[in-house]
């Protein structure tokens, strides 16, 4: 088999969060009754005509400005011809040759903690269109055009990423600045984040792009790297068995886990794009720009940095805890609580066992049912030894379902760690007789019996004892051969 | 009564002399006498317009003035009226009542104005006959057997046989002058952006222009002043502040620079030229100087405008595709069958062949040499007019090239059909006004004196035009039969 290179670029629509549509005044809340959300603008009822809506303009540029983007001066609104029933007006209005935001780049780190720059030729605002309902309708289609016109910035990446994960982190990457910027609620499953894969490949080595084939309206990061990993086996297989990649739109079906064609180049439309002469060019000058990078927040990479240097976290641990604003924020809150040295050890819960019981419950962090001064109570008592890391986990639970503080649950339960040495070694004596085999062999070089008296007496305590007094005292009580 | 100007009638009701129910009712029953043969209007709001006319004395009881109110009017039908069947002249909208008031009949309701109906019009406004209606051709009052002009061609030949003292119109590549000029009567075309679009049926965005139709231009400056002005609902409306336009009118033209187009003056028919010159020494006996200018490329305004005109009226139009209001043909088989038949049965045939010609000119292949091409010479026809500007205040020539024509004369040749807007596309191009008004007679049929003046320019043109028929009768004429 030959080597070959994947190249993929990623088309990301995102969802502008504006309370009012990019060119009417009807709301873009999410899950209205059918066209209860669609003025005259938005039926494109005759006579009408589109006014922008000034806050999408902002978004788009406050998003130009955190991937270091060159925001246009001038750009242009211009029609995209093609006649379908939720698209009212018969054109969606869109940017094409001038689009409010020109080249820019965002850095993405990969799996194995390497940093890729990724290449954002442009993005661009334009409309959405509405949606054609099938379900429950005999012989008929409904049309709800609640969500016709709702602002949507178009985020065009160059062919950089060269496989489906790498394409994954940076469609997460984007998600991450979304939210982050506040110009998009990231909603996947309500299609307020989405995308659409240019995926071809080339032999390793060869300068020249492959054909490639446009996977359109994939709603799921897991969608994304399947569809993508099934698109490189497809079109590897096919130019290996000496056929020939053809220019086309495909669609991803998840339960089949496959793509099928949808219309080669050949069907595609000829959206016949002119500058829509309803809409002035959108000028934006210097000052406007100004106000907006004012408004921009601490920037994901900003601050994975500030937590890499003030809390000596890894580049990983970071990145991890700065991938969304609420995470970070969390975090910084138990970080707080804690006297200096032990950001390490929040990290490690927070990204630990936080993160499992907030996915397990499927909360958002916000609404998590452990706050960050509770956290910040319980990594307290790990820090001055009233109990043991892995009893921290029980009392964490207990927390969880509980919704107690946790020397509350501490105190309740008993679980203080045991500290007097005199009755952990009265637990040890009692240990070594009742196991006199093991400490034959122990002593005769089985060292890794070591771990069975840990377990025991750990055991015979509840898991109470503190563990480095346990592994001294052990130490010496088992005498020669142990060297835990 | 028919025969007074606005002002005269604003002043009669003002006096209480008429009341606006006595006025109402006097044009109604001129529309049910002479309508008939005219073909004038689409829809006859009569039974409303005596309630406005009722609520307009009451405001004129109540000490309130107004120099539209209580004054009857008549609408084309490309404006949105609200719970007003609203058809653009079209099968596809015949049966389309529209849910608001575009901005300019909410303006000229609010001033008090009394609508009477709306007028017939060419097919989507894309015609220059009045003969692209679904509803039938509008007769010329001046003579029946001819054309009144198009598309704004009721609201012209209503105005010209008295059954209002006032019409909308509007005007894409001279809708409303040219129907003017042909039916005797004063016809305003403000600049691009001065009356907000809103609420008018969109033919070519970036062309079209509401004004109106008046019998002086005194008459068309009281209606401005209330049409004018930015509207935030439409993005092309320019935000410049309304002059008082009615004031300025009696100023002298003393100094005024008025600049013969060369162009429009190559080959005109020798007894329209004659009167073109006639008008230009009642301007100079005014104190106007006139000097000869060039526009290079006026000669491409045709070929310009039927690039851009079709281009935009096949977006525009794509709308109309019978899902959700308008004409939905019968039984559609699937989803393409209703695109194809409700449109293929709504439009007519010179709508057909503009937006074919229109889809020609944006698709892939023919987009640079068609509407690339033709926004270029646009930008190069503006500059002549901006160039010209320099040195002349207002630039005039004629209308038209010839009288009405007879109904059914053109219509089978679309070319020379569009050459009757040889004279007044470059306004639109450029986004100029314009106003004609008449200037004497050929073969015993009105001709039209055009004057254009730079951008919002309206007050000087309307000066400029109100000095000439202070010293001229010619708007004065009315169609026998009609007086």
């Amino acid at each position: 088999m030959r080597d070959w290179e994947v190249v993929i670029g990623l088309e990301i629509h995102a969802q502008l969060a504006t309370q009012s549509k990019i060119f009417s005044g009807s709301a873009t809340a999410y899950g209205a009754p059918p066209n209860t959300q669609a003025d005259l603008v938005d039926l494109a009822y005759p006579g009408v005509l589109p006014v922008l809506n000034a806050r999408a303009v902002q978004m788009a540029v406050k998003f130009g400005l955190a991937v270091d983007a060159t925001i246009a001066r001038r750009s242009v609104f211009a029609r995209k011809n093609y006649f379908y029933p939720d698209l009212p007006k018969g054109y969606q209005i869109s940017q094409y040759e001038l689009p409010v935001v020109a080249r820019g780049s965002l850095q993405v780190m990969l799996d194995d903690g390497a940093v890729k720059t990724v290449g954002i030729t442009r993005a661009h605002l334009e409309e959405d269109a509405g949606k054609s309902l099938h379900e429950g309708l005999a012989n008929a289609s409904g049309i709800d055009l609640n969500r016709a016109g709702t602002p949507l910035l178009e985020i065009v990446s160059e062919p950089d990423m060269r496989s489906a994960k790498e394409a994954v982190a940076y469609m997460k990457k984007i998600h991450t600045l979304v939210r982050y910027l506040e110009i998009c609620d990231g909603n996947m499953q309500e299609g307020s984040f989405r995308c659409d894969a240019n995926v071809s490949v080339r032999p390793k080595g060869e300068e020249k792009l492959g054909t490639r084939a446009e996977i359109k309206n994939l709603n799921s990061f897991r969608f994304v790297e399947k569809a993508i990993q099934y698109e490189v086996a497809r079109q590897v297989e096919l130019i290996e068995s000496g056929g020939k990649v053809v220019q086309e739109t495909r669609l991803y079906d998840s339960d089949k886990d496959e793509t099928r064609s949808m219309r080669s180049k050949e069907e595609a439309n000829d959206y016949r794009y002119f500058p829509d002469p309803d809409l002035l060019p959108v000028e934006i000058d210097a000052k406007f720009i100004e106000a907006v990078h004012k408004t921009l927040p601490e920037l994901p990479d900003q601050k994975a940095a500030r937590f890499a240097k003030d809390f000596g976290l890894s580049a990983y641990d970071a990145g991890v805890l700065s991938a969304s604003r609420e995470l970070g924020a969390y975090f910084e809150a138990v970080v707080a609580g804690l006297s200096a040295g032990h950001a390490k050890l929040a990290a490690n819960w927070v990204m630990g066992e936080l993160s499992s019981a907030l996915n397990r419950e499927n909360v958002d962090i916000e609404h998590s049912r452990v706050n960050p001064p509770q956290l910040t109570g319980l990594l307290n008592r790990i820090v001055d030894e009233t109990i043991s890391g892995k009893i921290a986990k029980e009392v964490f639970e207990a927390m969880w379902s509980e919704g107690k503080p946790a020397d509350t649950i501490i105190e309740a339960k008993g679980l203080r760690q045991i500290t007097d040495a005199g009755a952990i070694e009265g637990v040890i004596d009692a240990v070594i007789a009742a196991n006199p085999k093991q400490l034959a062999d122990y002593r005769s070089g089985k060292d890794k019996l070591f771990g069975f008296f840990v377990g025991q007496v750990m055991k015979a305590t509840a898991g109470k004892a503190n563990p480095a007094q346990l592994n001294d005292l052990l130490k010496k009580k088992l005498g020669g051969g142990g060297h835990a | 009564m028919h025969n007074l100007f606005i002002g005269e009638l604003a002043e009669r009701l003002k006096n209480r002399q008429i009341s606006s129910v006595e006025l109402t009712r006097h044009f109604l029953s001129r529309i049910e006498r002479f309508s008939p043969a005219l073909n004038a209007f689409i829809t006859l709001t009569a039974e409303q317009a005596l309630i406005d006319a009722a609520a307009a004395d009451a405001r004129l009881g109540k000490g309130e003035r107004g120099p539209l109110l209580g004054i009857p009017l008549i609408h084309k039908d490309i404006f949105c009226t609200d719970g007003v069947k609203t058809s653009c002249g079209s099968r596809m909208l015949d049966n389309f009542v529209a849910p608001y008031d575009a901005t300019v009949v909410a303006r000229l309701k609010a001033a008090g104005t009394v609508m009477l109906g709306k007028s017939n019009m060419d097919e989507f406004a894309m015609g220059s006959s009045n003969e692209t209606s679904y509803y039938g051709p509008v007769k010329n009052p001046w003579d029946i057997s001819k054309v009144p002009g198009g598309s704004s061609g009721g609201s012209a030949a209503a105005t010209a046989a008295r059954l209002a003292p006032l019409a909308t119109g509007t005007d894409t590549g001279g809708s409303i002058r040219q129907p003017a000029a042909l039916t005797g009567v004063t016809g305003l075309k403000p600049t691009y952006g001065r009356v907000s679009r809103y609420g008018m049926i969109a033919f070519a965005s970036s062309l079209d222009q509401a004004g109106v139709f008046a019998r002086s231009a005194a008459d068309a400056a009281a209606a401005l002043q209330v049409i004018a002005g930015f509207d935030p609902r439409d993005s092309t409306s320019v935000d410049v502040p309304v002059p008082d336009y009615s004031a300025p009118l009696s100023r002298p033209l003393k100094g005024l620079k008025i600049g013969l187009l060369r162009e429009f003056f190559d080959g005109l028919e020798p007894r329209n030229a004659a009167l073109i010159e006639d008008a230009l020494n009642i301007f100079t006996g005014l104190g106007a100087e006139t000097r000869e200018v060039s526009l290079p490329h006026l000669p491409l305004s045709v070929p310009t405008y039927y690039v851009v005109a079709p281009a935009e009226c096949s977006s525009n139009l794509s709308r109309f595709d019978g899902v959700r209001f308008g004409y939905r043909c019968e039984n559609p088989k699937d989803l393409l069958d209703l695109y194809k038949r409700s449109r293929g049965e709504g439009f007519g045939a010179e709508v057909k062949r503009r937006i074919m010609t229109g889809t020609y000119v944006l698709s892939a292949g023919y987009f640079d040499a068609y509407y690339l091409k033709a926004q270029k010479a646009r930008r190069l026809i503006t500059d002549d007019f901006r160039s010209a500007f320099e040195t002349v205040d207002l630039l005039i020539g004629p209308t038209t090239p010839t009288p009405a024509f007879d109904i059914g004369a053109k219509m089978n040749d679309p070319v020379l059909m569009y050459l009757n807007d040889i004279y007044t596309i470059g306004a639109n191009l450029a986004g100029l006004p314009g106003v004609s008004v008449p200037c004497g007679f050929v073969d015993s049929l009105p001709m039209g004196l055009q004057l254009i003046g730079p951008h919002f320019a309206e007050a000087k043109l309307l000066n400029a035009a109100h000095q000439y028929q202070q010293a001229t009768d010619w708007h004065r004429h009315a169609p026998r039969g009609y007086e």
